[in-house]
């Protein structure tokens, strides 16, 4: 009897625990899947149509935001800049971080301790001298201004998680090449890089989201309809009087699905990065 | 080191072992060090943004924030939805990776969607969100399914015009960025969940100790560090927060959702004052600066006891 009841506790606690997390799990999705569902409507049917399921599928809107929304220059740029930061981020974090670690030079903590120590300054309104600066230096408006700028935006963190997986990484096979006249250029990139690629990846993910969403930035820097990434471009439906809101929802989806399909697919190094701590400081 | 005992060879090693670090120093030095410098320059100059020189102003800008209601304002609203982050958000959290602390059926699916808020943009969040909470009718019939939702199920007394409302407005911006924030949160949690020692809770429920007395006694204790720092991640973080109030409302109507952030963004788009945002963004980082010292000091505080 007494079993009964225990197993009969635990079956209730269990379902309970289960309700909850449904809960949440569909309170994430729904959103998503009430801009996917409007992206499917007509100008006619989006204001009334409360369905779930629409009568009529409709997809043309994602042609319409393609080319008449100009969300393929957008998407063009927004996988512009995310690969050439995610790259430039990628090679320079970690030229610095294996000779932060391995290498020696004068001077090399305090370097070290710049990068970090950005991190853990906040720094609200720094897009009003660097606005200045990229004035100065001609670098407005031009998407060479934007990606170097956002690299320096992913750098003290790449540094900081690239030096900490060195660090506890044996360096046999680095003496091993060494040994066999391979220069430090050559250590880094044949035996170093390979062997980091665990922390590549988590750099390679969190940089990327932070890229593809970014949003501050590229309004300021960048004024050029030509030039603008995705996140740019949505935001010309704020504050217009009559919006196209299935066109809204079709840009969205664009917006959206590439970086939840990325997610998906590397879902462990985001956990993995954020248990590190790195990204924590 | 005196330079002068250094070899040449060994000087060159140095130069080349530099090399490695010198484009991340240039780029940095450049886009981060220089800006922070001429911030605080900025912030003691009049300038609008255009001319090639500018007025020295000396304490003025912030002579002038002080009084500057609009600006304390937005830190009073930028702190009302820090709070609700803070309990909403990561109670929540908390709750959750405790349930998913254990062997549960789809442990692995629940940790996927709940990350997935976090990894859309502010952008597309706001105005996803901005959407559901439409205020405008057509054909007698609510557009936005919050208000549709409300009237069908009996409610329509609670039908609102949420984001114009300013009784409102406020609240609906910290909800969604609460919807948006809790799943850092949650992962953090979790993970921390799962570096206590099991054999901890197998020799405290051997000993008697009940559910709760488990979860006050062991798991509280043990989760103080990683609470403390969901706790200012999320301080410094939605203190900061903007891009979601620019796509959920806009810039514009009243001073009702002006955060610190929006104000630094009209002083420089809005009214051309370069040096009066700088003035701002010192006085906003100096305040954060000191939020995030505290913590420290009362988590270090809090590690003795």
């Amino acid at each position: 009897m007494g079993m009964n009841k225990y197993v009969a506790q635990r079956i209730t606690k269990g379902f309970l625990i289960h309700m909850l997390l449904i809960i949440f799990a569909v309170t994430c999705l729904f959103p998503l899947f009430w801009m996917l569902r409007c992206a499917l409507m007509t100008n006619e049917t989006v204001f009334t149509d409360k369905s779930f399921i629409p009568q009529v599928i409709n997809l043309g809107n994602f042609a319409r935001a393609w080319t008449e929304g100009n969300f393929a220059v957008y998407f063009f740029n927004s996988l512009l800049y995310t690969t050439c930061v995610v790259a430039g981020i990628v090679l320079v974090s970690s030229l610095a971080a294996y000779s932060f670690s391995r290498l020696d030079f004068p001077g090399k903590n305090f370097f070290f301790y710049m990068f970090v120590a950005a991190m853990m300054i906040p720094l609200p309104g720094s897009f009003v001298p660097l606005y200045r600066l990229m004035t100065v230096l001609g670098l407005i408006n031009t998407r060479i201004g934007y990606i170097l700028c956002m690299i320096n935006v992913g750098l003290s963190m790449s540094i900081l998680l690239l030096k900490t997986f060195f660090d506890k990484m044996p360096s046999d096979l680095e003496d091993a090449a060494r040994i066999d006249g391979c220069g430090r250029l050559g250590i880094w990139w044949h035996v170093a890089l390979p062997l980091a690629r665990p922390a590549l990846a988590v750099i390679v993910i969190f940089n990327s989201l932070n890229v593809w969403n970014e949003y501050i930035l590229a309004t300021l820097l960048l004024n050029d309809k030509s030039l603008m990434p995705l996140q740019r471009g949505l935001m010309v439906f704020q504050g217009s009087h009559s919006v196209d809101y299935p066109l809204l929802m079709a840009g969205l989806t664009i917006a959206a699905i590439p970086i939840v399909v990325i997610y998906l697919a590397m879902q462990k190094h985001i956990v993995k990065g954020l248990s590190s701590g790195a990204i924590v400081g | 080191m005196n330079i002068s005992n250094l070899s040449w060879p060994k000087l060159q090693d140095h130069l080349k072992n530099f090399s490695f670090v010198l484009p991340a120093v240039l780029i940095f030095s450049i886009f981060y060090i220089y800006p922070f410098f001429d911030i605080f320059r900025l912030s003691f100059h009049e300038w609008n943004g255009i001319t090639p020189t500018m007025k020295y102003a000396g304490l003025q800008n912030f002579r002038e924030l002080m009084q500057d209601t609009v600006w304390w304002q937005s830190m009073g609203h930028a702190a009302y939805i820090t709070l609700i982050a803070l309990t909403f958000q990561n109670v929540f959290a908390f709750a959750l990776a405790l349930a998913c602390d254990r062997e549960i059926r789809m442990k692995r699916f629940y940790r996927a969607v709940f990350f997935i808020p976090p990894v859309l943009s502010e952008v597309v969040v706001g105005f996803i969100w901005q959407w559901i909470l439409y205020a405008g009718m057509q054909d007698g019939q609510h557009i936005g399914l919050l208000n549709y939702w409300l009237t069908k199920t009996g409610m329509p007394h609670l039908v609102n015009d949420w984001l114009s409302d300013p009784k409102t407005a406020l609240t609906c911006i910290a909800v969604v960025h609460s919807w948006k924030g809790f799943g850092w949160g949650f992962i953090m949690l979790l993970a921390g969940l799962q570096t206590i020692d099991r054999q901890l809770y197998e020799a405290a429920r051997v000993d008697g100790a009940s559910s709760w007395k488990l979860f006050t006694d062991v798991t509280v204790p043990m989760m103080v560090p990683v609470m403390l720092v969901v706790v200012i991640l999320t301080v410094l973080g939605s203190m900061q927060v903007f891009v979601l109030v620019l796509s959920m409302v806009g810039q514009g109507l009243g001073y009702h959702t002006e955060v610190p952030v929006t104000r630094i963004l009209s002083a420089m788009t809005g009214t051309n004052r370069f040096g009066y945002a700088c003035a701002m963004g010192v006085n906003f980082g100096v305040i954060l600066i000191m939020v995030s010292v505290a913590f420290k000091w009362l988590s270090n505080r809090m590690k003795q006891a």
